[in-house]
């Protein structure tokens, strides 16, 4: 498609932003129909083992108590694991909550207890004791790595590891080699809003479900199948999301035990987690990479050989794709790689913002940096030298990769050039100044979307997809592309997103939003043009130029050409002379068959080159990242305002995965013990500098209709590698294990 | 052990208006906006004071009001985010964090502009350094910790050029 | 939150009860979130606000007197305060948040309780949060824990910044209880665990604190307050060191030291303050009191690295009262 740009591609600022800084805007716990109940969960203190009793004599004499629910008590729900199956593509037998008195993981809903004020909930929910039977565990990652194996089904999006010549005999020859166990603490996503829902139960008995969720249809599925209703008996509504970073890629247990409870009450029923709880559902699996390079004299990769391991449950193989990023990114003739899952007594581990490529990416790139370092070759030198301009796993084209682009304006804006080779060599004062760089690399994803678009009497124009604006931005690129395509004014449109009635849009999650929810509005807003233009057409007593080909659609209203230039037509006034009092059209993007040969021929990436100065005091351990510049590659940019902000954002919490975030598991009970934020430390604003984010210029109109690749993911990827290595330039200590933490 | 919960009475101001009820001294002056006032602007991050999600003016000062029992503050005058903006008019602070994009979910931002305002009249307001050490009792999640500062310096600088206009 | 009742009383009679399942809120900092999380558990509470403990005043001796209920960013930016006790002023700043320090009292900083994982999570065993359950923080995720002053019952970390200052400027605590009146030094307030973790401090049942004197400090710009964190703001020390040297012709005639972060109460131990008595300020002497300070630290499972980072934070923070060029807790540089 040709776009010419006068809204996409404009720093416009978020046209949501007045709702947040008013705190007008709804999130999910915030609806509060009549007679409400408020649920407060209580959870299993054990890993694994069975409940013996419930003792809840205390709980329900507590004043305004309403209900407790339990496995004992519940209503019906589906009974077979395939019925609470999601649209994550986990495969294994998905938990089932209250389906029994069976403990699968320490954190597990065991009851819940309604009442008619938080207060007595809350309260209640501490008197609730229950009594169990222990089995044996184990969630200790260490020992699970030795019970690692290969699912028989993998998850849907795994992407397998295709070697390539010979890795093992060209490492024995190779002139440079490096070794080394790498390894990432789990982390928490941990968004500022707590996993809530709030269960309305309508007038015909339907429910209307508020729910932090990323998709409101996948949960509407969910809730659909594993409650045995139909879908038109739930509609499941999250126009507001606190963040959710893939939190809420997969239903989390509020949501089924509030409707379900509602379902038994027949009552407004709001379950809302509370902070401890957040670390009892998803979580970014803990990871190691075995990572083996060699390479020779002149500093050419000749061998990768890639081996890692994630953390699942006992219940479901959840995989990540850690291990293929080099072997698709270096010009390396001889690769290899292997990836396994290891089972523990806990929750399945989830996919959080940049799932696989943050712990791949960012472990391979300290690798890299090592082997860089071993050549004795500059590490940008060294990433260049290696360069591939293919997908070298796959021996495919790519649709684009302006990487050399991004690695060379990113070096010149940090000023890498000046940067001394030797490790320790840069100081102020008592600090040592480090200065590391990175790569990195998403996928460029695509899927199915379809949007509405109406235009009414009023003369606005409606844009209707069930698309989640996460905090991504989804509502803003969303108007841009539909007043582009349009050719409307931003101020007279409106988005409406979040709600399952709306048309089909996938999970938000993957940065795969941007280009398949933008193309959908574009095409809808394109066929709602032609459909007005075909309206006017027939209509007799429009104008005669009006009637023509010779019109266009421009600033919210008609205009002439030529020689009738002069002559317009509101919106407004068009509708009412075609005698409609809406016209509306629906479209869905799909790749089409161009697309889709496209994508058996090309591969599609986003790629970034991230450059960090860290100062670091070697006698006290502590790191400061003082700067950071990523430029990225990721084709059109809808909003170059609000993408910095996610680049930023994803930098943000990559300096966390860098250097403060870690779930610290007591395995003698399969528990995080850090369950909160004074103890998991997600940065703060002191922990961050000012962030510089180049885009690229990046022409790729086969990627996706709109030349968009994404922008959520990639900010993640490479920037821990970046802060990693500066620490090592700094130092001269490698690291090897993320966070780096003070006593490291 | 016998656990009594006798209602206590509770007087506010809340956003210029008067409020008083028996509330059972539990109920916590978060729980009170949000639960029983529907003024849910005022967000709960995570209930024990780590997150500043919940920040709100008390008599003036900034304060995390999911650590404030509602009955243990009598008479206090309590400001929200729904009580900044005036005549329809936004405060300064909440154009300047959409001007500078200064959020993503929007779900900390009532809270960072709330410490905003208040670090304004604190006046630790010298160097980004010094603003960013005095916000840190505000996490965000989605990282859009440079445009909060930015935010906050657009509003010190017009302050300061409105000052300078008056001197002049 | 389990249900209470509630009073507020405005004599100090009224208050100082002594009944069982009490607890005093002033600023609520910490008691609301323990009772939020199942770890206070009162029947009753007594709300000490309106007592008349709000004022910072002179003392005869030159020093200053703290109302107990003085919040801690009020104390801060007294201009008393910020004049004569600077490190004071900056261990207050290094701790909590803006909002939480315009919240919580001088009073509740003595007695807010640790950080320690297991104690904050009814599911796991504490004999700090239920006597004689056992520690699970023992053998457990302990980095965060201390590593002097602990028992076989008990290795929870003091997590007060303020009280690290405090220990180094050898305040006294005032207290009121049913019985009266009584002063205590503040080094002596908080209590090792030994086999009763439960006992945090010496109050008694019934006991309040009213106020905190200072004695005069000579350290002149010899001071600092030296914390290490996991992030660079909000957050606990893994280690702080609270220093006042009283420097004399370029001599130290006497010093002053406390360390957070590392013990199960702020740590002093005179006879490292001793070595620093008419020296002038060199390397070895600093290791020599870093030693003495940790001498007999023990590590659990996870916590080794304190006992290697701390002489190393105390040896900067030594040069940095010596130097007179404190640490700014708001450029995060460590000079």
């Amino acid at each position: 498609m040709n776009v010419i740009s006068t809204h996409i591609g404009q720093p416009v600022s978020r046209i949501d932003g007045v709702a947040k800084v008013t705190g007008q805007a709804k999130y999910a716990a915030e609806p509060h129909p009549p007679g409400m109940l408020y649920g407060v969960v209580v959870n299993s203190p054990i890993a694994h083992g069975r409940i013996e009793t419930i003792h809840d004599t205390g709980a329900r004499q507590v004043p305004g108590v309403i209900e407790i629910m339990t496995h004992l008590n519940r209503p019906h729900a589906a009974l077979f694991e395939k019925s609470y199956m999601d649209g994550l593509g986990v495969p294994g037998a998905p938990y089932r909550p209250l389906h029994d008195g069976e403990i699968h993981f320490n954190g597990q809903p065991v009851a819940v207890v309604f009442a008619e004020t938080f207060e007595a909930a809350r309260e209640a929910a501490m008197l609730v004791r229950v009594d169990y039977e222990r089995w044996p565990h184990n969630a200790n990652f260490e020992v699970a790595l030795h019970q690692k194996y290969m699912p028989s089904k993998t998850r849907s999006n795994y992407v397998p590891p295709k070697p390539r010549g010979d890795a093992a005999a060209a490492y024995a020859l190779s002139a440079v080699k490096t070794e080394g166990r790498y390894h990432l603490a789990p982390e928490h996503h941990n968004p500022m809003e707590m996993h809530a829902t709030t269960v309305i139960v309508e007038d015909d008995g339907t429910f209307t479900v508020w729910d932090k969720t990323q998709g409101p249809q996948a949960v509407q599925a969910y809730l659909a199948s594993a409650l045995s209703l139909s879908k038109d008996q739930v509609r499941v509504r999250n126009p507001y999301v606190g963040g959710a970073f893939g939190s809420g890629l997969r239903a989390v247990y509020n949501v089924f035990l509030a409707t379900l409870a509602a379902k038994m009450l027949k009552r407004a029923v709001r379950v809302t987690l509370t902070r401890p709880q957040m670390f009892t559902h998803a979580f970014r699996p803990e990871a190691v990479m075995d990572i083996a390079l060699g390479a020779s004299r002149d500093s050419t990769l000749q061998s990768m050989i890639v081996k890692g391991v994630t953390d699942t449950s006992r219940f479901e193989h959840n995989m990540e794709n850690i291990v293929i990023w080099g072997l698709i990114n270096y010009r390396c003739p001889n690769a290899t790689a292997d990836y396994k899952v290891a089972p523990r007594d806990t929750y399945t581990s989830s996919d959080m913002r940049a799932p696989g490529a943050a712990t791949g990416v960012n472990l391979l790139e300290m690798a890299i940096d090592e082997m860089a370092y071993a050549c004795g070759m500059d590490p940008l030198a060294f990433r260049l030298h290696n360069y591939s301009d293919i997908d070298a796993m796959h021996d495919m084209p790519l649709t684009s990769k302006a990487l050399r682009d991004a690695m060379a304006q990113g070096a010149q804006h940090f000023g890498w050039h000046d940067r001394s080779m030797i490790p320790g060599s840069m100081r102020d004062g008592r600090e040592l100044v480090g200065w590391g760089m990175a790569t990195g690399i998403w996928d460029a994803m695509f899927s199915p979307t379809s949007a509405r678009a109406r235009l009414g009497q009023d003369g606005r124009l409606h844009i209707a997809t069930a698309a989640s604006d996460i905090g991504t931005g989804t509502y803003t690129i969303l108007a841009q592309t539909a007043a582009e395509a349009f050719g409307m004014p931003l101020d007279r449109i409106d988005i409406e997103l979040g709600d399952s009635a709306l048309p089909e849009c996938p999970t938000e999650g993957g940065s795969w939003t941007a280009a398949s929810a933008g193309a959908a509005v574009w095409l809808a807003c394109h066929s709602l043009r032609t459909k007005l233009f075909a309206a006017l057409a027939r209509c007799k007593n429009a104008p005669s130029w009006a009637r023509q080909d010779s019109v266009k659609l421009e600033g919210g209203a008609l205009h002439g050409m030529n020689e009738n230039a002069q002559d317009s037509l509101s919106l407004s006034d068009a509708l009412s002379l075609t005698g409609q009092d809406v016209l509306e059209a629906e479209e869905t993007a799909k790749p089409g068959l161009r697309g889709k040969i496209s994508q058996m021929r090309k591969a599609r990436f986003t790629h970034s080159a991230v450059f960090c100065e860290v100062r670091v005091d070697p006698e006290l351990d502590t790191v400061r990242v003082t700067r950071l510049v990523n430029a990225v590659a990721a084709g059109r940019i809808m909003n170059p305002k609000t993408a910095a902000s996610q680049i930023r954002g994803a930098m943000v919490m990559a300096t966390g995965m860098a250097l403060h975030e870690e779930s610290l598991m007591d395995e003698r009970v399969g528990r995080f013990m850090n369950h909160n934020f004074a103890e998991y430390h997600i940065p703060a604003h002191a922990d961050i500098p000012d962030m510089d984010v180049l885009f690229v210029n990046e022409h790729d109109d086969e990627v996706s209709p709109l030349g968009v690749k994404g922008i959520g993911e990639i900010g993640m990827c490479g920037t821990a590698a970046a802060i990693a290595n500066a620490i090592f330039h700094a130092t001269g200590r490698r690291y090897r294990n993320l966070p780096i933490m003070p006593g490291a | 052990m016998t656990r009594e919960s006798v209602a206590v009475p509770c007087r506010l101001q809340i956003n210029g208006q008067d409020y008083s009820a028996d509330l059972p001294p539990s109920v916590t002056l978060l729980d009170l906006l949000r639960e029983r006032l529907d003024l849910t602007g005022t967000k709960k991050g995570c209930d024990h004071g780590q997150c500043g999600a919940c920040t709100v003016l008390v008599d003036g000062k900034r304060v995390k009001s999911c650590l404030i029992l509602a009955v243990s503050i009598p008479d206090s005058v309590v400001t929200t985010i729904e009580g900044i903006a005036q005549d329809g008019r936004l405060h300064p602070m909440q154009q300047a964090f959409i001007d500078a994009d200064a959020f993503q979910c929007g779900y900390c931002t009532p809270g960072q502009i709330m410490s905003a305002i208040a670090l304004l009249e604190e006046g630790h307001i010298h160097s980004r350094a010094e603003i960013r050490e005095f916000m840190s009792g505000n996490l965000c999640r989605c990282g859009a910790y440079n445009g909060i500062i930015n935010a906050i310096e657009q509003v010190v600088s017009r302050q300061h050029r409105n000052q300078a206009g008056e001197a002049a | 939150m389990r249900s209470f009742s509630y009073s507020r009383p405005t004599t100090f009679d009224e208050a100082c009860r002594n009944a069982e399942h009490t607890r005093f809120l002033a600023g609520g900092t910490n008691l609301i979130d323990l009772m939020k999380s199942d770890v206070e558990r009162p029947t009753h509470v007594i709300d000490i606000g309106s007592l008349p403990m709000r004022d910072i005043a002179d003392r005869p001796d030159g020093g200053l007197r703290l109302g107990a209920l003085v919040t801690n960013a009020d104390t801060a930016a007294h201009p008393l305060v910020i004049d004569r006790y600077p490190l004071l002023a900056s261990a207050i700043l290094a701790g909590a948040s803006p909002q939480i320090r315009n919240m919580a009292t001088n009073g509740g900083n003595l007695n807010q309780r640790t950080r320690c994982h297991y104690f904050y999570d009814p599911a796991m065993a504490c004999n700090k949060r239920s006597p004689d359950t056992g520690c699970a923080a023992r053998g457990g995720r302990n980095r965060i824990m201390a590593v002097l002053g602990t028992s076989d019952a008990c290795i929870a970390t003091f997590p007060s910044d303020m009280c690290i200052a405090l220990a180094a400027l050898n305040a006294t605590v005032n207290l009121h209880g049913p019985d009266g009146g009584r002063t205590v030094g503040v080094r002596d307030y908080h209590r090792l665990p030994g086999d009763m973790p439960w006992r945090d401090n010496i109050l008694q049942p019934g006991e309040i604190v009213t106020s905190i004197d200072l004695p005069p400090a000579p350290f002149g710009p010899h001071h600092t307050y030296l914390k290490i964190r996991d992030r660079l703001s909000f957050a606990f020390a893994i280690v702080s060191v609270a220093v006042g040297l009283h420097m004399e012709d370029g001599r130290i005639a006497c010093g002053s030291i406390a360390l957070g972060g590392v013990g199960t109460k702020p740590w002093c131990v005179p006879e490292a303050e001793a070595l620093l008595d008419g020296r002038p300020p060199s390397h070895s002497l600093f290791r020599d009191v870093a030693e003495r300070l940790l001498h007999g630290a023990v590590a659990d499972r996870d916590n080794a690295a304190k006992i290697r980072l701390a002489p190393r934070v105390i040896e900067r923070a030594l040069w940095q009262a010596a130097a007179g060029t404190p640490q700014s807790q708001t450029d995060k540089t460590i000079r």
